[in-house]
């Protein structure tokens, strides 16, 4: 898998929020084989209180993917995202831009905005939206060479909300790698995606909130390679009606 | 002068952004600044003027999704 101008072998992608301790995190992300993490920004507290943890994520040696979680207006990410970029050092961001508090759904039209200007910055923006594909061609439009759509609300964990949603982005662009991002809650779900022809599953509260989340996490990569190996064995098409899987041929007559 | 640093009223002796950091204690290399909402880079921090009333925000790495 390629994106921007990286190649990953592993299709999952791992958020490192609410997991009970940084030894579960990081053992959470040695056993999901994620090379990409993402991150966040926060007010600092004591000095020094973010540079252990920056410590921490880079002797993983995974790429960091920061994020503009929390961001409401095209200022607000464009900032954030500007400030991650130097502590961070990677032109890559996972650009949030929140329209709606309860469901935390995009602003599409902020996203746009702030994916343009970003865009023409120099970033290699991974943006947060939804499965409308008039959203995707203007982020398409303005620079963006991966989208990422929601599967539901963040850390609802109820799944692929829109499956034939997520089918029509595929078919409509089969050349823009296609990461779901949001709502994953179990390794089906997951799987599902990935079956649909996603390129790759970002996901955080799923692991970091399952009872043992470095067992989620094997769980959720072993689920997402055998999603994507059934993708590329093209699954038969559903039919509606039972036939027989036995030959008929040469059937005896015992009557 | 007063400035408002992460939301809290904050009283310095400083006039730059850097030598506004030495004095609260952000010494921490993983730090990033923005002055009214506009991104300061580091290289900049040593010609960036404070004024009273300026709103600092001081952000470090931070587990996120």
């Amino acid at each position: 898998m390629r994106l921007y101008d990286v190649d990953l072998s592993s299709r999952l992608l791992l958020g490192t929020a609410q997991y009970p301790s940084p030894q579960v995190l990081t053992d959470a992300v040695q056993a999901s084989g994620s090379e990409v993490l993402t991150v966040s920004l926060r007010r600092e507290t004591a000095a020094g209180s973010g540079a252990g943890f920056w410590d921490m994520l880079r002797q993983t040696g995974a790429r960091i993917l920061p994020n503009t979680a929390g961001c409401h207006s095209v200022q607000d990410a464009v900032t954030t995202a500007q400030m991650a970029r130097e502590i961070f050092g990677t032109p890559w961001i996972k650009l949030e831009v929140i329209g709606h508090g309860d469901t935390l759904q995009p602003d599409i039209f902020a996203l746009v905005e702030a994916a343009r200007i970003l865009s023409e910055d120099g970033f290699q923006v991974f943006p947060y939206t939804t499965e409308d594909l008039v959203v995707a061609e203007r982020l398409v439009e303005a620079g963006c060479e991966v989208l990422m759509p929601w599967g539901a609300p963040i850390g609802s964990g109820q799944g692929l909300r829109n499956p034939d949603g997520l089918r029509a982005m595929r078919a409509h662009f089969p050349e823009v790698p296609l990461i779901v991002d949001a709502g994953i809650g179990r390794p089906s779900d997951a799987a599902e995606a990935m079956e649909l022809g996603m390129d790759a599953v970002l996901l955080n509260t799923a692991v970091a909130k399952a009872g043992d989340p470095v067992a989620m996490a094997r769980a959720m990569d072993l689920a997402i390679r055998a999603g994507r190996a059934g993708f590329e064995a093209q699954p038969m098409e559903p039919r509606d009606m039972a036939v027989p899987s036995t030959p008929v041929l040469g059937l005896a007559e015992l009557m | 002068m007063q400035i408002i640093v992460n939301a809290d009223p904050r009283d310095i002796r400083a006039t730059t952004l850097a030598a506004a950091l030495e004095e609260l204690g952000f010494t921490s290399p993983a730090i990033a600044t923005a002055l009214n909402g506009q991104f300061i880079s580091r290289a900049k921090r040593d010609d960036t003027r404070l004024t009273a009333g300026d709103r600092l925000e001081v952000l470090a790495p931070m587990q996120g999704g």
